[in-house]
């Protein structure tokens, strides 16, 4: 395709569609319907490119495969594109949750629609990129970039205090990329490349290793987002639109995830064992402390978000226990929490939709009025808590299992925090769907309409189908979980022989 | 080589500038305020024309006029820059002066007259070339600073600019005098060799006041101090020019007096790169936070962005330069493109220049208020914007010749400036409209989307810029 590959074509085929979305002039109905469906069709065949490269995917190799590589700024740098194992699930994730953010804003966007449709492809070209990109310049320029697009969709179409939320969330994790912009050229000037396929074979000094670890851990913890620098999160969450939080959680958390795999464990062994105690530690307290959090919240949004730090403190700590049912565990939980994640507030949305406000005492009796609605809602809520079943258990369990072969203790004080999630989640589910329909405003509340049934049916099937057959995601990652894990004991053995030898 | 030979080879730019200036000067005696027009018209010409004969010119470079003056792959990058620079100020001050009856032919002059003075500035290769340049550069440059002489605002930046110019220009000459007197030497390579065997404390001292002479030309902190009232003051398309062309300059001849007369003093002026640029980095990033008026703002942006391109030279290497070389470039893009944007603030036929101006302007002008954005991202560094490359090859530069507190107070310092160029994007984009904008002439329309664009698709194809600078870089080695 023009000297590229198919994985470029998956990259820029949204940018395709941008194109299109500014030819389009004119606020009628007419064209605003022309924009709508031009973002739907984008994104369905942006997702049905990323199915062609699905099925043409190796599940049993480790290596990167569909890999392209052009020569482009000249030192060094090239334009590299390549999926293995690690990424794969996160480009079918991005490219299939992207319809869904467009159909949720279909009527809840009205003003410059346009624009915010161009936003989300932007949006979109980027998530893909950072997924797929094995330069590291190239990753940072599409993980950084990634910030115009939302900062201005939360503060264009967000809530009322939406300009500190964008500020806040652009602040945050600008401060930690930079850092690691400063990390990454060092790594360019020892390994001389920033080729990542290089970098993953490079041994650094085990002090360097220290430094470089800090700094790429400043902006994958910002990005998680790990306690304690998770603040921005409920509150870019709060202010932004349905989508946009759709999205966010769903896509954009897992960017931090995904730059723990792909750099700080493969890239700096010493480092990551060095340090696994205190990932721990962080992770724990964010499933305990965000839970209780959640608890008290009296914005529906608001106690999602911080579910989603303490869903996410379940990741780190799988991700470090560098054994294959911790990180196995780690990477099915953030797919089935993007899942999950963007569904929960895509059903927000849909009463905020009808309602307009998130307070949780608005509401309460909607069963009686929405029983297709508290059906979808309980479902995705047990899949949060993590019901057998549900695509959340499997998560939740496997990256407990890990931790429990790397620390007992870490293992039961992580447990426990499943039990606050149930706590949380089934109080919030009784106060909004359960009880009498007592709000006058709720009396005349409508049921789920069929544009919204078909947004909520594929999650629904597929958030049952990978709970009970996780087996399809964890095979597509296994071959590089273990490639990583043999290679990290390799090198981890490797140091304690030379030490012994001294 | 015959005297000649030496002009037409080494010298031509200047040469056309020299004489045509002395032409337009000539016309505009004769038509008096009617030759307004044809004089700026020419006056574009005739730096259009010494911006072709550089990047035409195939002659390997030398040393003319008996070591006074050098001609090299450096000196033709910089030229090339600051004549870009002019020109656009040019195109955008038309419609400025036109509509404040400021249509002196004098004007156009004094901006190529300042531009011969750049020109000769950076290609300088001994201290009397050098102060040559400087003050003819300079001179122009306060008498444009005062040009609408009936607002007291540009009567007081003139004034700020002429006695805190005198001021530098005392320490550049003592300083000079103190290097002649220690090396027994104006030219460059004649310090070098001295400051090779044995470096005089007196050498040490005149480099320091030569080098906070320079920071002052490039208002560099903590010799800042007129750069926000000149700014502000001054009118807009002058602004403009200051923070261009003048820039490119200014930084030229430092690198360029640092590494060819001072190579074997690196450890003593670094340590004064080193903190010249950080005060400017935390300078720009934190007294710009508070500012109402967009080109007060933008003075404090230029002082950080100097700080930043000062990495580069603090890294004291061959991609240290390039680095500066990279960073200058697109520097100017942004500055040049940031400026046409200020000029298009016009509510009513009246100047506007706050902040809150611009509220809500994505819904009166999209496309300024969308080219406005990428510039303020650009300025922030945000990638896939050019600003983002000239901070990573300057940074890359500092981090391999191991200055990493440096780049960490750098990376640091360009977070906290971030702030401020978001706030413009979220007055712009989340505010109520402001009464919306008169419709901009065509040259500043023109330049604000070229320049928006050179940004946005620098990653696409920035192999010539990439090469230009690796070539100039070189030729000072």
């Amino acid at each position: 395709m023009f000297g590229f590959g198919i994985l470029s074509g998956v990259i820029f085929l949204p940018l395709v569609g941008v194109a299109f979305l500014l030819t389009q002039k004119g606020d009628d109905d007419a064209s605003l319907r022309n924009i709508r469906w031009a973002t739907l069709a984008t994104t369905l065949t942006t997702f049905a490119l990323s199915l062609f490269i699905w099925s043409g995917f190796d599940q049993t190799s480790a290596a990167f495969q569909f890999v392209e590589q052009k020569n482009w700024l000249g030192s060094g740098l090239v334009y590299k594109m390549g999926v293995d194992g690690f990424s794969m699930p996160f480009v079918l994730l991005t490219t299939f949750l992207m319809p869904f953010a467009i159909l949720a804003s279909w009527d809840s966007v009205q003003k410059r629609v346009k624009e915010y449709m161009i936003a989300f492809l932007v949006l979109e070209t980027l998530m893909i990129g950072v997924f797929c990109a094995l330069d590291l310049v190239l990753f940072y320029l599409f993980f950084e970039g990634g910030l115009i697009p939302m900062f201005l969709i939360i503060g264009i179409w967000g809530g009322k205090r939406r300009v500190y939320a964008s500020f806040k969330f652009f602040l945050y994790t600008l401060v930690g990329s930079l850092l690691m912009l400063v990390a990454i050229l060092a790594m360019y000037g020892k390994a001389g490349t920033t080729d990542i396929t290089v970098l993953l074979n490079t041994d650094f000094p085990k002090e360097m290793q220290t430094w470089l670890w800090l700094a790429f851990f400043a902006s994958f913890a910002v990005k998680m987002p790990m306690w304690p620098v998770h603040t921005w999160l409920p509150d870019a969450h709060v202010e932004a639109p349905t989508a946009g939080s759709v999205i966010l959680a769903a896509i954009l958390l897992k960017m931090g995830g995904y730059g723990f795999i792909r750099f700080s464990l493969p890239m700096f062994p010493d480092a990551s064992t060095h340090f696994a105690p205190l990932i721990y530690a962080l992770s724990v307290i964010a499933i305990v402390y965000t839970s209780l959090v959640a608890l008290v919240q009296e914005d529906i949004k608001k106690l999602i978000a911080y579910s989603s730090v303490a869903h996410m403190g379940y990741v780190t700590m799988g991700l470090f226990t560098l054994n294959a049912q911790g990180m196995q565990g780690a990477i099915f939980q953030m797919i089935s929490h993007g899942f999950v994640s963007g569904a929960l507030f895509l059903c927000v949305g849909v009463i905020y939709d009808r309602m307009h406000t998130r307070e949780i005492a608005a509401y309460g009796g909607l069963v009686n009025r929405m029983p297709i609605y508290a059906f979808v809602f309980m479902l995705f809520t047990m899949a949060n808590v993590g019901l057998p079943g549900t695509t959340g258990f499997i998560g939740e369990f496997l990256s407990l299992a890990g931790a429990f072969q790397a620390s007992s203790w870490v293992a039961l004080i992580a447990t426990s925090g499943v039990i606050f999630s149930a706590a949380y989640a089934l109080y919030l589910y009784r106060r909004v769907i359960f009880g009498a329909l007592e709000k006058p405003s709720l009396m005349t509340i409508t049921d789920l309409t069929p544009r919204e049934i078909a947004i909520f049916a594929p999650l629904v099937l597929i958030t049952i189908y990978y709970g009970v057959q996780p087996q399809a995601i964890l095979n597509a990652t296994q071959a590089s979980v273990d490639n990583l894990i043999q290679t990290h004991t390799a090198l981890i053995d490797a140091v304690k022989l030379a030490a012994a030898g001294q | 080589m015959p005297f000649f030979v030496q002009l037409a080879h080494h010298f031509l730019p200047e040469t056309i500038l020299a004489v045509g200036v002395m032409v337009l000067i000539l016309i505009g005696a004769w038509r008096g305020e009617r030759g307004f027009g044809l004089v700026d018209e020419m006056a574009v010409g005739i730096l259009g024309l010494a911006l072709v004969t550089i990047a035409l010119s195939s002659t390997p470079g030398a040393s003319v006029f008996d070591g006074a003056y050098v001609d090299d792959g450096f000196s033709r990058f910089m030229k090339a820059l600051t004549l870009i620079g002019a020109i656009v100020s040019i195109l955008l001050s038309v419609d400025w002066l036109q509509r404040n009856g400021l249509e002196k032919f004098e004007y156009p002059v004094l901006i190529i007259l300042s531009t011969l003075g750049m020109l000769l500035l950076i290609s300088a290769d001994n201290l009397i070339a050098l102060y040559l340049g400087l003050e003819l550069m300079s001179l122009a440059l306060y008498v444009m600073a005062a040009f609408a002489r009936d607002d007291g605002k540009s009567s007081e930046a003139g004034l700020k600019y002429f006695v805190l110019g005198a001021l530098s220009s005392g320490m550049m000459l003592y300083g000079a005098s103190l290097l002649y007197g220690f090396a027994g030497t104006i030219s460059f390579s004649g310090i070098a060799a001295v400051v090779s065997t044995s470096a005089p404390i007196g050498v040490i001292f005149g480099l320091v006041f030569v080098l906070a002479a320079l920071a002052f030309k490039m208002s560099a902190a903590p010799f800042h101090m007129w750069t926000p009232d000149v700014y502000q003051g001054a009118p807009t398309p002058v602004t403009a020019f200051f923070a261009s062309a003048a820039k490119m300059a200014a930084v030229a001849i430092t690198l360029r007096l640092v590494f060819t007369a001072f190579p074997s003093a690196k450890d003593q002026w670094r340590q004064i790169v080193v903190f010249i640029s950080i005060a400017s980095m935390l300078l720009g990033s934190f007294a710009a936070i508070g500012q109402e008026n967009i080109k007060r703002l933008m003075a404090y942006s230029s002082i950080g962005h100097m700080g930043f391109a000062l990495i580069g030279l603090a890294a004291a290497d061959e991609a240290g330069v390039r680095g500066v070389a990279i960073y200058l470039t697109i520097y100017l893009i942004m500055t040049l493109g940031t400026f046409a944007a200020i000029l298009a603030m016009r509510v009513q036929g009246r100047y506007v220049e706050n902040v809150a101006d611009l509220a809500g302007l994505s819904r009166t002008n999209g496309w300024m208020a969308f080219f406005l954005a990428m510039l303020m991202f650009s300025l922030a560094g945000v990638p896939p914007l050019a600003g983002f490359f000239a901070k990573y090859y300057v940074l890359l530069a500092a981090v391999d010749a191991g200055l990493f507190s440096l780049a960490v107070i750098g990376v640091l310092a360009s977070a906290v400036a971030a702030y401020y160029y978001l706030r413009v994007v979220k007055v712009m984009y989340f505010d109520e409209p402001a009464p919306a904008f008169d419709r901009a002439p065509m040259a500043v329309r023109a330049v604000l989307a070229v320049s928006t664009l050179a940004l946005l698709g620098f990653w696409v194809y920035p192999t010539p810029v990439m090469d230009a600078a690796a070539a100039a870089a070189k030729s000072l080695f």
